[in-house]
């Protein structure tokens, strides 16, 4: 058996040479690669208003309560919702009466803003997403807010629709994924910030 | 249960496994010609990397054959090195460059747990992420580890298929040829290709501080970025499974796309699987390869579908309530709590199911609030022991392991002598077969037991009733097996959980890696006994069938117990409402 010293020399070699390999120079070529191709991206898509000033990401959903905007997933955040410093998901089991107290939480706020509004309300509305930080809804949980937006702002509801659809994709390829509305494009258009 | 799988849940399951197994040949081809030592497209490239590495560290790759013990001192001495380095760059963060967010030293013993968790492949996350770790820490300490761990597991897999294949040879290879090679040809040019794939869909790459947003509703959001792109494909690659952020691949600036997330699920299983091809090319045997890559398969896909199934069944506690869980063209449906809208169910448990069956333990949707039955299925993958496909390198040598000891009750049921690839398999081999198979059932079942009988572990646990113990249960599971994944709402950062979590993944790592070495070494010096009308074959039907049989039965004797007071105990509590 060879001694522990002549295993020292590689063993100290090869943890220094892929330090800086691994945890030098790929980061740093990942990082010069992406901010030269896809610099948007790489930067975390952000969405800027016309002063420049950082209104928030494409990515990042952010919190909507108010009966004029179109709102997103629950979010279980610290501290607030919507934290994207501290991402988390609620963690709630599929038994615990807590889930079911958030749920009819949102069931409430929901009816509360639309009490004419007796359709079933689609799942992804009242449940809180995976990240907290969820950037979009379902086409049926987008189409169920109509009435309400439309009514919160005066405008047809033809208007409401017609933003939703321009921030609907559908599945990726066609086949990945689900169609999904992103909440804070609809917003930004319908507050005339994003054509 | 309202709802079975959708048409195109159908689909996109047929597609991953279409791809998957598509990759396998190339991928495996690639790989056993980089192990043997032969030249690849890759060699003109890093060659010379190679090169100046054996130079510095003074190893000669065509003369330094070691022997088992040799190759395990070396194996273990490179751990505890990086261990270390990674303890104290931990520790001291806050006296680190790349920490524009200031954050503070780690405590002693969630660096502890951190080192451990990274150092063993396992990727556990006591800390938080976005909350808790540097840029340093995440590139310097956490990317290499993410790189070398599965490096190591490699190693050891190639150290044991040479111990099948040699004939009467004292030495098995070179660790730390096989590491360098498993490093610079294997995972850093996979890499690289994934990342600036997921960059181009929108996962972050950037040293600048976290952004502050002035939101619609007028309050100001903080949203925190950094160098994620280059750790989540290696993440993901190396069976690692260690987030950029707290929640992982559900967080959109890791995994913004149904696309971006089919790439990062793919990476999963892929070279995992692939490497039983080049065990095939290795031995010298295809089909050895190919039905060991059958039984695996047969195996996953059946639990893979029982957890789509009953996520997409949704919460019966919601029937009495005025919501919609059927899916349609418009909306996912289904068990939606803990799940990103744009994977819905068929992508969130298909994510659960690949990164418990590999040792990954990265998720995209929060396994804690999955169905008591659907929650089940990462559990038990991860309880067979991360070897249906497995991790990198560890998972097909444990597999290895359990065809070493289906041979053996085979032989014992025809009354002749087993034999595996022309070496007989005696006792020596059975008792370090014997020790890899029990150690991480030992570790589950006594770890879970401590927890759930001591004040600070039964602190830990968040949801009431039967998945408070379901969430103990995972969490040494998680540790004793390496996955890394957890039902996140158990409050892992403690002392009593960093400790005893941390003490389970080095006991699972390395009492596994010392027994397949030894195992190798006895393999490598045996004679090779030639076929004969007596040989049981171990690439047909039977032998596949037989092999499930023994990894099934395995499991479930030990873990039954442990199955039925969790998730069984609460299904039942769900339906009776």
């Amino acid at each position: 058996m060879k001694s522990l010293l002549s295993t020292l020399r590689p063993a100290i070699g090869t943890t220094v040479l892929l330090t800086v390999l691994l945890g030098g120079v790929y980061p740093m070529v990942t990082t010069g690669i992406l901010q030269l191709g896809f610099k948007a991206q790489a930067q975390g898509s952000l969405i800027r208003d016309s002063d420049g000033k950082v209104i928030g990401s494409r990515l990042i959903g952010q919190n909507f309560d108010q009966p004029q905007y179109l709102w997103g997933r629950l979010s279980a955040t610290g501290t607030a919702p919507y934290n994207g410093g501290a991402s988390s998901g609620s963690n709630l089991g599929a038994n615990n009466p807590a889930l079911m107290d958030a749920v009819k939480g949102r069931i409430e706020a929901l009816q509360k803003a639309d009490p004419l509004n007796a359709r079933p309300i689609p799942v992804d509305l009242v449940t809180a997403s995976g990240s907290g930080l969820d950037p979009e809804i379902s086409p049926a949980a987008a189409d169920y807010q109509v009435g309400r937006i439309a009514q919160a702002r005066g405008i047809g509801a033809a208007v409401v629709k017609s933003a939703i659809a321009k921030s609907t994709r559908q599945r990726d390829l066609g086949v990945l994924g689900e169609p999904r509305v992103n909440v804070l494009e609809v917003n930004l258009r319908l507050d005339g910030k994003l054509k | 249960m309202s709802q079975f799988i959708t048409g195109n849940g159908w689909l996109q399951l047929a597609l991953y496994m279409a791809v998957l197994l598509a990759c396998v040949v190339p991928l495996g081809g690639y790989m056993a010609r980089v192990f043997q030592g032969e030249k690849t497209f890759m060699s003109p490239v890093l060659g010379w990397l190679e090169k100046l590495t054996y130079t510095i560290c003074g190893v000669d790759p065509d003369k330094d054959d070691m022997s088992w013990k040799d190759y395990a001192i070396a194996t273990m001495v490179f751990s505890a090195i990086a261990f270390i380095v990674l303890y104290f760059i931990l520790v001291f963060q806050n006296l680190l460059p790349f920490n524009p967010q200031k954050l503070p030293g780690l405590t002693p013993d969630l660096s502890f747990n951190t080192a451990a968790s990274f150092v063993t492949n396992t990727n556990w996350q006591a800390y938080g992420g976005e909350t808790t770790m540097s840029y340093f820490s995440q590139m310097v300490g956490l990317t290499v580890q993410n790189f070398i761990s599965p490096a190591v597991g490699l190693a050891v897999l190639v150290a044991l298929i040479r111990g099948l294949s040699r004939k009467e040879s004292t030495g098995i290879g070179n660790f730390w040829v096989d590491m360098v090679r498993a490093n610079i040809y294997v995972l850093l040019p996979l890499a690289l290709i994934v990342a600036i794939l997921l960059g181009s869909q929108g996962v972050v790459q950037t040293f600048d501080a976290y952004v502050t947003a002035h939101t619609l509703q007028g309050i100001d959001q903080t949203i925190a970025v950094g160098p994620a792109a280059s750790q989540v494909a290696i993440k993901q690659l190396g069976t690692n499974g260690g987030g950029f952020f707290n929640v992982n691949s559900a967080h959109p600036l890791e995994n913004p796309t149904p696309l971006a997330n089919f790439i990062e699920v793919l990476s999963i299983l892929l070279i995992p699987a692939a490497l039983c091809y080049t065990f095939g090319v290795m031995v010298k045997d295809k089909r050895q390869g190919w039905s060991i890559l059958a039984a695996m398969t047969i195996i996953f896909v059946p639990l893979l579908i029982f957890c789509v199934a009953m996520e997409q069944g949704g919460n019966p506690n919601f029937a009495a309530l005025h919501i919609d869980q059927m899916a349609s063209h418009l909306q996912p449906g289904g068990n939606m709590e803990g799940k990103e809208t744009r994977f819905g169910i068929t992508n969130s448990a298909l994510w659960a199911s690949a990164t418990t069956a590999a040792s990954n333990g990265s998720v995209n949707s929060m396994h804690d609030s999955y169905t008591p039955l659907g929650g089940m299925v990462p559990l038990l993958l991860m309880k067979f022991g991360e070897i249906i496909y497995g991790g990198v390198g560890s998972g097909l040598y444990g597999m290895l392991v359990m065809v070493i000891l289906t041979v053996f009750i085979a032989g014992l049921m025809v009354g002749r002598t087993p034999e595996y690839l022309g070496k007989k398999i005696q006792s020596f081999e059975i008792k370090m077969a014997s020790i890899a198979m029990l150690v991480p059932g030992i570790l589950v079942l006594i770890g879970t037991a401590i927890a759930v009988m001591t004040k600070d572990g039964q602190a830990g646990i968040y949801n009431p009733g039967a998945h408070g113990f379901s969430e103990v249960l995972y969490a040494v599971t998680s540790a004793g097996n390496n996955n890394g994944s957890a039902f996140a709402g158990l409050s892992a950062n403690t002392p009593f959980y960093n400790s005893l979590l941390g003490i389970c993944m080095l006991f699972s790592r390395f009492w596994i890696i010392i027994p397949t070495l030894a195992l190798a070494g006895a393999l490598a010096a045996k004679k090779t006994v030639p076929e004969s009308a007596g040989t049981l074959p171990t690439h047909n039907v039977l032998f596949i069938a037989t092999l499930v049989g023994v990894i099934v039965i395995v499991t479930v004797l030990t873990y039954v117990p442990t199955l039925a007071l969790g998730p069984v105990v609460e299904h039942f509590n769900m339906i009776k409402g």
